[in-house]
């Protein structure tokens, strides 16, 4: 036993050996494997930043403002109709999936439970999220804008189906994650099961709603391929939403990154950048809400 | 009928450690004569096919502090939370027998959940205030209960934390978020919140096995004050706070079915507290409360 035998003085000392190595070489490889990752990310970051500025900030507020010039070898801003596009697509998409994602985990996970039909949509639910977004958009084009035509709501439409499953899967990861004891603790007092979770299991898991609710709709800002289905390319601002062709930052980058002309390529990255920093910002607020709102323990 | 408290048996005395304080409460006649509020009849506790209590019969009285004692799994909670039917959130659990409350049967078809629990009430092993303000978490019951008046609700609110002996170590910060307070305060904040909706019966599922002594003492010292307005029944790990606090104990044990090897909970007396512990009548309570078991 190693109790019995003698401490000489050097026994304790760390020892160069194969094991010590070894651990070496797996630092450095997972290290690597870090910087491997890094590099792509940080490549795009500063393409994009380095070429859209040029053409955002040497006009800055008017590339943000100024509508999408028809004629698009013709250099100069803006593409203020895609971002407003953008965000009433965005918004849109919002208001329709995340009310009805939001009360769909809670039948989900209150209510549902070992129920089949809770099965069912539940596996449903997450078979969606694999689906692709160019199907959604297909989807919503056979249904929506085949008989009215492009306008933001299919968009928002197309968007909001993608947004959809996301959000029922992360509101019923938090509604999960607040403790038995808490629904017990109203039930205890004499509170219906609704009324509980009105105000107790919600409430508990709102930071955590919302941030996945967030998320999604970052992810949802930046898809393409649904909205060139639904929404149309417009150069011109259209603030209605259920009328008219629209456009919005995903699909403009589309169209002018491969054109020949300079001028709109240089649109795009503009559009590229502005799109980047919106999904940032959400991000961010996401981020932010959490820390601030986390379920304290 | 009068309870013998005789002297303590020998081997009860051979236990060293073990201060059993037996308080010669107000004449044993007074245990008989409130009346009877909750009563259990052969009651048996099912989760799915496994009968985890079974043969479960007493008459808990008003206005007295019931202990439930016993080794672990015996199914001492499991007794308790089928008083105020929280085995309704267990999908697959059953109650079998009967269980009355002032002679109508709780679980009866026509019986709500919801009304049962205003009438019964249960503090929790941990103690679980909700994420809110001290108040709000007061106010909870009363508000689900259909009370909006803010005076109301004031009023309610001060009521609850002075019976709990907790207002004056809060009355400033009823606004601050109720997780910032200490694990015995925040369990006394629970206790107040459930004497908020004015239940009737207490049900108390170790209230004191999450805090330090001291906090201890004070939960024990609130019980004998809350004896007065409500009927408290505490399952508890620690018999001498049973002999320290209640007037009457129950003691559970758990059986095993030789034929197949399940274990299953049952009631193997109940009497008095002296009597329990002074002069049991079952040998199984005998080593159970001279440590010889459990």
């Amino acid at each position: 036993m190693l109790a019995d035998a003698p401490l000489e003085p050097g026994a304790l000392r760390r020892q160069a050996s194969w094991r010590a190595t070894k651990s070496a070489i797996m630092t450095s490889l997972m290290i690597a494997a870090v910087i491997v990752v890094a590099v792509p990310l940080i490549a795009v970051v500063w393409s994009v930043i380095s070429r859209g500025a040029g053409v955002a900030a040497s006009s800055f507020p008017d590339f943000f403002t100024r509508e999408i010039p028809v004629v698009s070898r013709r250099a100069g801003p803006g593409m203020g109709p895609a971002i407003l596009g953008t965000l009433l697509v965005t918004a849109g998409a919002t208001v329709i999936a995340v009310p009805l994602g939001v009360l769909g985990a809670v039948y989900l996970h209150e209510y549902g439970a070992a129920s089949r039909f809770a099965r069912i949509v539940r596996f449903m639910a997450t078979v969606m999220t694999g689906v692709p977004s160019i199907v959604m958009g297909l989807f919503v084009y056979l249904t929506w804008t085949m008989t009215f035509g492009y306008s933001a709501f299919g968009g928002a439409l197309a968007l909001a189906c993608l947004m959809l499953p996301v959000v029922i899967g992360s509101t019923e990861q938090m509604l999960r994650l607040v403790p038995t004891t808490l629904r017990e603790a109203a039930y205890a007092l004499g509170s219906t099961k609704s009324r509980t979770i009105l105000t107790v299991v919600l409430p508990a898991a709102l930071p955590g709603i919302v941030s996945g609710a967030l998320l999604a709709i970052a992810r949802a800002a930046g898809e393409t391929a649904p909205l060139l289905f639904a929404v149309g390319a417009a150069t011109r601002y259209n603030p209605d939403l259920l009328h008219d062709a629209n456009t919005a930052l995903s699909v403009q980058i589309f169209g002018n990154a491969t054109s020949s002309f300079a001028a709109a390529q240089d649109r795009a990255w503009g559009a590229a950048l502005t799109l980047m920093i919106v999904a940032f910002l959400i991000t961010f607020a996401a981020r932010v809400f959490t820390a601030r709102f986390a379920l304290k323990r | 009928m009068r309870v013998e408290i005789t002297e303590p048996t020998p081997s009860l005395q051979r236990t060293s450690g073990q201060l059993i304080h037996l308080e010669q409460r107000r004449s044993s006649l007074a245990l008989e004569d409130t009346p009877v509020v909750l009563e259990a009849d052969e009651v048996e506790v099912f989760y799915g096919s496994f009968r985890a209590v079974r043969g479960v019969s007493m008459k808990i009285h008003k206005n007295q502090i019931t202990a439930f004692i016993g080794p672990s799994g015996c199914g001492k909670t499991t007794v308790l939370r089928a008083f105020n039917r929280m085995h309704d959130v267990i999908p697959g659990a059953r109650v079998g027998g009967r269980v009355r409350y002032r002679g109508f049967d709780l679980y009866a078809h026509d019986v709500s959940a919801t009304e049962v629990r205003r009438r019964i009430g249960m503090v929790f092993q941990k103690p679980n205030p909700f994420p809110k303000s001290i108040y709000d978490n007061i106010a909870f019951g009363p508000r689900a209960n259909g009370i909006t008046s803010k005076a109301q609700l004031d009023e309610i609110v001060e009521k609850s934390l002075r019976a709990a002996a907790l207002w004056d170590e809060v009355k400033d910060r009823l606004r601050t978020s109720a997780l910032g307070m200490s694990g015995g305060q925040q369990q006394r904040l629970c206790i107040a919140r459930t004497i908020a909706v004015e239940p009737e019966v207490v049900l108390m599922d170790e209230p004191c096995s999450a805090l330090d002594p001291i906090a201890t003492a004070r939960i024990e010292e609130l019980m004998r004050q809350l004896k007065d307005q409500f009927t408290i029944v505490i399952v508890t790990h620690n018999m001498q706070q049973a002999a320290r606090v209640s007037d009457r104990t129950a003691f559970f044990t758990v059986e095993v079915d030789g034929a197949n090897d399940q274990r299953c909970g049952t009631l193997v007396e109940y009497d008095a507290t002296a009597k329990i512990f002074a002069n049991p009548s079952d040998e199984r309570t005998e080593n159970y409360i001279t440590g010889r078991f459990g």
